[in-house]
């Protein structure tokens, strides 16, 4: 059994209609449990859980101080390579989408990662988009040899791979890895999957727990938000991140919550997440699942950040760039989407710092 | 006569340790250790950072202080060993709290990997602390791998709950000869007070005060709850009884 067959059990209930049944009471007994079950998560989940916001934000946050203390840890992508097969409807790196193309040579990933290290920052992601020809997986093996030098932890967020290849990044110093399912809908998945090898809805989704067996020591997902309706994609997500948990309970699981952002070709969200709405989830996930780590990236703006931090994030990245060579080279390619918070490292520090948080930098030690 | 812990050549006078983590600023951490008057502070290995001056924790801490760097990460007994070897390499001493974890829901330690890795590291030279579910099998083996002493746990890590294995650990304290410390679940001074009270040796905190308000203050509270909670140890309390003196005993009739 995989979480694959979770989904199909899911698909024979109709959420929508439970969500409409929701009343006041059950929030409240819901959110008042010290440990939930996959139904109260469902429940705050709920259009009603919006009316307790507050109370469910007040139990995140000092869920979230016991089980990782006054501290949110930094990380900053690097773009190898945008190369993609991929036809997807909603992303800026879309096979059919006509601009510059380009994958760093071993000696620009050198360059790129100088001048992210001179940061102070200690943890690297590192994406590709899906071609095998530009980026497969000897290429990665060997961006990895020299991330080794610079980073103490190495995450990758590429295209998903067989057991065996996971193994062999694992072996090269890889320890974490990223993967979202951007939504769980398998009919809106085929539909915004036009073609390519991502059309494969449960090669990836299973590609966390593939990344499991093979020994990565984090494992990070998440729904793009908006794609298809928000909630339930959330419900989903949460239930993926618990199904690992308790799968795989030597690895650190972690969510994102990214949300669909506008970019070439103005694809637009069937679903929006208002920022109400974005909270409400990340609530959610805390009060469901304490010990979970939650990304937000900068496709947030900076204040909506830091308003968050004391919400449940435990993770942000910083002084990012979604461009391949963002951060070393002037002559660098289009993004794959646009950042919202553009803050440097040092101010991302800064604004920690003022929550009264520790910007934590290493928390990985490559052994 | 002066009350003093000996571990590994060591002699100590306070009986508080202190965990680094979680705190809301490096900054704060050389104030806590100096109202906490600790001479015993952990660092996770993973988190130093060498390289940065502003970043490397090891800088925030009293050259006074013993240093124990901890194997927070590992999930078994050979990551626990490697990461200890690190922290040798990058001289942070000889002393070395074993932590191997390979449940993130729980944070329970693994007992047997533990046992493990003191048996290596102990031959290596290292003055080994293992972190443990208190359990009198494996603190007996703890001994025979040349653990310098044994930190059982109070409740899970960072669960504040308190001394929840207390029936466990009063065994330990009877019946193992090396220092017994409480580790993790410690939240309140009241509970560490509890713990030296029933004769620990030392307790180890760290989310309590760094999650506190001011932790700066909360490490002088626990400070000042272990030194009573051990002086009323030695001082040897008056045995509790559940009744007060029967007015008309039933065992009269023998004298």
């Amino acid at each position: 059994m995989t979480f694959f067959d979770k989904v199909l059990e899911h698909e024979q209930f109709d959420l929508q209609q439970f969500w409409s049944t929701v009343t006041d009471e059950m929030v409240i007994k819901s959110l008042n449990k010290q440990s939930l079950s996959d139904k109260d998560f469902l429940i705050l989940l709920a259009p009603k859980g919006a009316g307790y916001l507050e109370n469910m934000a007040q139990k995140a946050h000092k869920l979230t101080i016991q089980n990782f203390g006054k501290v949110i840890f930094l990380y900053t992508p690097m773009y190898l390579s945008n190369y993609c097969v991929n036809r997807c409807a909603y992303c800026g790196f879309n096979v059919e989408n006509k601009f510059l193309r380009k994958t760093l040579t071993l000696e620009e990933v050198e360059m790129e990662a100088q001048v992210i290290s001179e940061t102070g920052l200690k943890h690297i992601l590192v994406l590709t988009g899906e071609s095998r020809t530009h980026a497969n997986l000897q290429y990665l093996l060997e961006c990895g040899q020299i991330l080794k030098k610079y980073f103490t932890s190495i995450t990758i967020e590429i295209y998903p791979m067989e057991t065996e290849e996971y193994k062999e990044l694992v072996k090269a110093g890889v320890d974490s890895i990223t993967i979202y399912q951007e939504t769980y809908n398998r009919t809106r998945y085929d539909a915004v999957h036009l073609s390519g090898p991502k059309k494969d809805y449960g090669f990836r989704l299973e590609a966390a727990e593939r990344a499991g067996n093979a020994g990565m020591r984090s494992i990070n997902i998440g729904a793009l938000l908006g794609l298809s309706d928000w909630r339930a994609d959330a419900f989903l997500t949460g239930l993926h991140a618990k199904y690992l948990q308790d799968n795989f309970p030597g690895v650190e699981i972690g969510i994102s919550l990214p949300r669909l952002r506008p970019h070439k070709g103005s694809f637009q969200p069937v679903s929006i997440s208002e920022d109400r709405d974005l909270v409400q989830t990340m609530l959610a996930f805390r009060l469901f699942l304490p010990r979970v780590g939650i990304t937000i990236s900068t496709r947030e703006s900076a204040q909506f950040r830091d308003n968050l931090m004391k919400l449940g994030v435990t993770k942000m990245s910083a002084g990012s760039s979604t461009e391949v060579g963002g951060h070393s080279q002037d002559n660098k390619s289009d993004g794959q989407f646009e950042i919202s918070d553009n803050r440097s490292v040092a101010e991302v520090r800064a604004a920690i710092l003022n929550k009264g948080y520790q910007p934590v930098l290493k928390d990985w030690q490559y052994l | 006569m002066e009350d003093i812990l000996k571990i590994g050549g060591k002699e100590l006078s306070n009986r508080l340790f202190l965990g680094t983590g979680k705190f809301p600023s490096k900054n704060i951490i050389p104030q806590v250790i100096k109202s906490s008057e600790t001479q015993v502070v952990t660092v996770a290995v993973r988190r130093v950072d060498l390289n940065g001056e502003q970043e490397n924790i090891l800088n925030y801490i009293s050259k006074d202080c013993i240093l124990m760097p901890n194997t927070s990460g590992a999930r078994n007994a050979e990551e626990a060993v490697r990461i200890a070897q690190i922290a040798r390499a990058a001289g942070c001493g000889n002393w070395i709290k074993i932590e191997v974890i390979n449940d993130n829901k729980y944070l329970l330690p693994d007992n047997y990997e533990t046992i493990k890795a003191t048996e290596i590291l102990a031959k290596k030279g290292f003055i080994v602390l293992p972190y443990v579910s208190p359990d009198l099998m494996v603190a007996k083996a703890l001994v025979d791998a040349g653990a310098a002493a044994v930190m059982p746990l109070g409740a899970p890590i960072g669960s504040n709950r308190g001394l929840q294995t207390k029936e466990l650990i009063r065994i330990l304290i009877a019946e193992i000869d090396l220092p017994i410390i409480v580790d993790a679940g410690i939240g309140k001074p009241s509970q560490a007070a509890e713990a030296m009270e029933m004769g620990a040796d030392a307790v180890l905190v760290n989310t309590a005060i760094a999650t506190a308000e001011d932790a700066v203050k909360m490490a002088e509270a626990f400070n000042l709850a272990v030194k009573a909670g051990r002086l009323a140890y030695l001082a040897g309390p008056g045995a509790e009884q559940l009744y007060g003196e029967a007015s008309s005993p039933l065992t009269d009739f023998l004298r």
